[in-house]
């Protein structure tokens, strides 16, 4: 500038000054309301669930046997089932769509094949699942001839999952700095030395995340166990922790709550609410725990 | 070892990254414990030719090199173990990087991974290469901090000794002053002369007097191609061989 006035006015509010911390307030404003709307039919789902659930909410119906034709009692059958299912389905996903992930992000050249193959990810990741459902049917109950089971619908699920677990955690490790992998590599470091060191360590957080997000949708899901191995009913020990083998059919909470809602004349009104809410519950309790677990790693993140 | 004075020989050296070519097909070698300078304008290829001599390319996928380069009479297309020779051509990046682990680590890193587990012999090598690179009087009291907590010039520091920690051969370092203040750059220069008695240096440099100081000879690579080498003496002098060296020295280039 030609002339500098006096040293007060460097500094003064221009108008153009006022304008942009106005637009900043009003930014603020807006993005803080649309979080808050984020929020409001959470907590307004989860206070309805809760009141219309509450008559039956309680450790006797978590414990219980559905009674009286599923019109009465509890609904520990299901839960166990979906223990089962979310459980086995997800050894079986998060190991195979960890290491494959590891695989396309660092070794993997840029060639046809692999492209081919991220396609295929990419795609089967929005197959809708009673797509799923049916080639678990074709796959697993007949051609593998696991029949109806606990073991092929866990690997109908797995199939479900692991395209996702394999894009979250791709997302996770190339978060890491390229940066960081040559620094490695010009020490005459192996790729596995590199991703052991620097890649996992940093990036553990991320893929932890992506595989529990997959709880909730395994454990959601009708159509995938449906077709595959689960059942309107099935009779196990009161408060047993292990009722089925893995070829047997179990129940779920998922298709209880179908079922009890929609199949079952006259249940009890608040059965299908408190379904609803242990489903709700233990997805919930294990975000949090997975939550807490990033939290304590991401301590342990140190860029 | 062998017993030939030149340990880098580069001959006919093309790169190109897909269809876009960077060196043209350089020829040139390096004395055993000379300090060698390369400058040129940015783009030049000069960190592209540090990546040909410790194999880095291999990381590069759309990277193909063509010619030949020998490190100590080995053609290093031909080495059976390329994690020993990166071991072997130490490389300092431009831009400084603490890897996520410890100050300690990040040094003891290198040995590691070579299978050295003694802890004797690592807090020696920990401790001569953070005092090489002039860093260990300011961290020795906390070794077991995050090597990404330090300040930008300890961490290019940290990289030199990194880099330092596998005893190598031949050292390259590419422009590792721009984050480093001057009084910490002239110690770092006095530990390169000393070194060079041990090992050879190769100094990509984008500052002209640092190459006049310390380089026995230097080369001036331009668009992928050498415009001149010669001894410093020479090339910085008035009357280098080509004209444009001289305006790029006393930058009028352009
Ligand atoms: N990984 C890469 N992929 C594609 N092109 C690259 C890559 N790295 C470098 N290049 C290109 O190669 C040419 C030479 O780059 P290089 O980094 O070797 O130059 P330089 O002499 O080191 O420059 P500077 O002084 O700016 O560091 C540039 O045109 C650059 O765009
Ligand atoms: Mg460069």
């Amino acid at each position: 500038m030609a002339s500098t006035g006096p040293t007060t006015q460097r500094f003064a509010r221009t108008a153009q000054a006022a304008r942009s911390e106005r637009a900043q307030k009003v930014a603020k404003w807006v993005f803080g309301a649309m979080a808050l709307a984020m929020v409001a039919p959470l907590i307004g789902i989860v206070t309805y669930l809760l009141y219309r659930a509450w008559p039956s909410l309680g450790w006797e119906f978590l414990v219980d046997l559905p009674r009286k034709g599923m019109r009465e009692g509890g609904i520990w059958p299901a839960f166990v089932g979906t223990l089962y299912l979310v459980t086995i389905s997800l050894a079986v996903a998060a190991p195979i769509g960890v290491l494959a992930a590891i695989y396309l992000n660092e070794y993997a050249r840029d060639n046809w094949f692999n492209r081919l193959i991220n396609l295929a990810v990419i795609n089967l990741a929005g197959v809708p699942s009673i797509v799923h459902a049916l080639f678990g049917l074709g796959a697993f109950v007949y051609a593998a001839q696991f029949g109806f089971s606990i073991l092929s619908a866990s690997l109908t699920l797995a199939i479900m999952t692991l395209p996702v677990i394999i894009a979250s955690t791709r997302e996770a490790l190339a978060s890491v700095p390229r940066a960081f992998r040559e620094a490695c590599w010009n020490v005459g470091a192996t790729r596995w030395q590199t991703i052991r060191a620097v890649v996992l360590p940093n990036s553990i957080s991320g893929i932890l995340t992506g595989i529990i997000l997959q709880v909730s949708r395994a454990a959601g899901e009708t159509a995938p166990i449906m077709f595959t191995g689960a059942v309107f009913y099935k009779a196990v020990q009161r408060g047993d922790l292990f009722p089925y083998r893995l070829g047997d059919q179990c129940m779920a909470l998922s298709m209880h709550l179908y079922t009890v809602s929609t199949q079952v004349p006259n249940v009890k009104e608040s059965i299908p609410y408190a379904t609803a809410i242990v489903l709700l519950g233990s997805v919930l309790l294990v975000n949090a725990t997975a939550i807490a677990a990033r939290v304590f790693m991401r301590r342990r993140k140190r860029w | 070892m062998g017993g030939s004075s030149r340990i880098v020989e580069v001959e006919g050296l093309r790169l190109a990254y897909g269809i876009k070519e960077v060196l043209h097909g350089i020829s040139f070698a390096i004395d055993r414990n000379e300090i060698f300078a390369v400058i040129g304008p940015a783009q030049s290829g000069k960190t592209s030719l540090l990546r040909c001599l410790n194999r880095t390319t291999d990381f590069i996928p759309s990277a193909t090199v063509s010619g030949s380069i020998r490190v100590d009479g080995d053609d290093i297309r031909r080495v059976k173990d390329v994690f020993g020779l990166r071991r072997r051509v130490g490389m300092v990046a431009p831009l400084p990087v603490g890897l996520p682990m410890s100050i300690y680590d990040n040094v003891a890193f290198a040995p590691r991974c070579s299978g050295m587990t003694a802890k004797r012999e690592l807090d020696d090598i920990v401790e001569r290469c953070l005092t090489q690179a002039a860093l260990w009087d300011e961290v020795k009291d906390r070794l077991s901090s995050l090597g990404t907590a330090l300040s930008g010039g300890q961490q290019q520091r940290l990289t030199i000794a990194r880099a330092l920690s596998h005893q190598p051969e031949i050292l390259c370092l590419d422009e590792f002053s721009i984050a480093i203040d001057p009084v910490t750059t002239m110690r770092i220069e006095d530990v390169l002369k000393g070194l060079r008695r041990e090992i050879t240096i190769i100094l990509v440099t984008n500052l002209v007097q640092q190459a006049r100081r310390l380089a026995d000879r230097t080369m001036f690579l331009w668009n992928g191609e050498i415009v001149e080498l010669g001894p410093s003496e020479i090339v910085f002098s008035d009357h280098p061989a080509d004209r444009r060296t001289y305006d790029y020295v006393n930058g009028i280039f352009g």
